[in-house]
């Protein structure tokens, strides 16, 4: 089906594109047929600076099984470094508590 | 041995309100005249499959331009302009059947043109063509192969770029129309496809639907895996069919 159904989530952050680095302020979430991936249907992700007009993007389409994988590949890793993160900032306290 | 030729390009064209855009144009060199189609992009845009189909219409003695619909959210690569498009909610209808509009005058002012003009859509663009057959003069055959949200269920999705139901405008249908769609399709479903019938049937409209088992939506594209090779085959056999028995060359213009 084609639909313009889009989701946005608002963030902060950068990526890189083919004109090198550029600060991003959303990614508009679609699934839907993809441009270039070889689905039916594919999670679609454009990440852009809205605020600057949002011509430019970083784009990436998923299957839906890789998007979900990699949903929780994310919040894992969020997970286990934040453990470590917070690790380390306990010891530095620490240290500079001696 | 036949020498087969044809010319393929990107040309400039008037759409709605005078815009200039551009568009994909495919048409047979020597003979003719030839008859013309307008080809309407599916909704991820302006892609090589499109303009594949564009060819393909061509070679089958189809002079063909497939119009950039998102051409004003450019410049910029078919598939980033498509995104900026699909950001902003889509084009709007009305837009569209003037983009649409304005490739028909485009294909009746070239001095090969055999006066006929034929519009085909995939997708959205099935949609669009729904809604080009109920609105505009001049199309002498419409082809909607498995175009979504003809019939609109959810009053919530309509809006002010999309702000009536193409099958709403259904008695306003002017020319015979032609309907390829995939059983296993969910926009359109086999019921929204039954009711479409329904309501062409009842208003005495000149139409011919095809349903296909084993088959969903966007069937015709190979670069997907939805691709159905015999279904396609028979697909495009009734598609180019439709198209000769309708934008063919008037005896009296062949005579002359």
């Amino acid at each position: 089906m084609c639909s313009y159904i889009v989701e946005k989530a608002k963030l902060l952050g950068s990526a890189k594109g083919p004109n090198g680095w550029m600060r991003i302020d959303t990614a508009n979430v679609y699934y839907d047929h993809p441009f270039h991936a070889p689905l039916d249907h594919a999670l679609g992700i454009d990440f852009i600076n809205e605020a600057e007009g949002g011509r430019e993007r970083v784009a990436v389409e998923l299957s839906a099984q890789s998007a979900r994988e990699l949903v929780e590949r994310i919040l894992a890793a969020l997970a286990s470094g934040e453990v470590e993160h917070g690790k380390a900032a306990h010891h530095a306290a620490a240290a500079a508590a001696e | 041995m036949t020498y087969e030729s044809m010319l393929a390009e990107t040309v400039a064209f008037r759409g709605h309100k005078g815009d200039l855009g551009e568009a994909y144009y495919a048409r047979p060199l020597g003979g003719g005249p030839w008859p013309g189609v307008v080809l309407i992009h599916h909704m991820p845009g302006w892609d090589e499959w499109i303009k594949e189909a564009t060819r393909k219409l061509a070679h089958h003695g189809l002079a063909t331009i497939s119009p950039h619909l998102y051409f004003r959210d450019g410049p910029g690569s078919p598939d980033d302009v498509g995104a900026r498009v699909r950001a902003a909610g889509g084009v709007a209808d009305e837009q569209v059947i003037g983009d649409v509009a304005g490739c028909m005058e485009f294909l009746r002012a070239q001095p090969y043109a055999n006066g006929k003009v034929g519009v085909i859509g995939f997708c959205s663009g099935g949609r669009h063509t729904y809604l080009a057959a109920c609105s505009l003069p001049g199309i002498d055959a419409a082809v909607d192969c498995w175009g979504g949200n003809v019939i609109v269920d959810d009053p919530k999705q309509l809006n002010p770029k999309r702000p009536v139901a193409p099958i709403d405008l259904t008695e306003k249908m002017r020319s015979p129309l032609l309907g390829l769609f995939g059983n296993d399709d969910e926009n359109p479903n086999r019921d929204q496809v039954n009711r479409t019938e329904a309501v062409l049937k009842k208003l005495g409209k000149n139409y011919e639907f095809h349903r296909y088992d084993g088959a969903g939506h966007a069937f015709f594209n190979a670069s997907r895996p939805a691709y159905r090779a015999e279904q396609a085959l028979d697909g495009w056999t009734k598609v180019f069919a439709f198209f000769h028995k309708h934008l063919a060359t008037p005896a009296a213009a062949r005579a002359a």
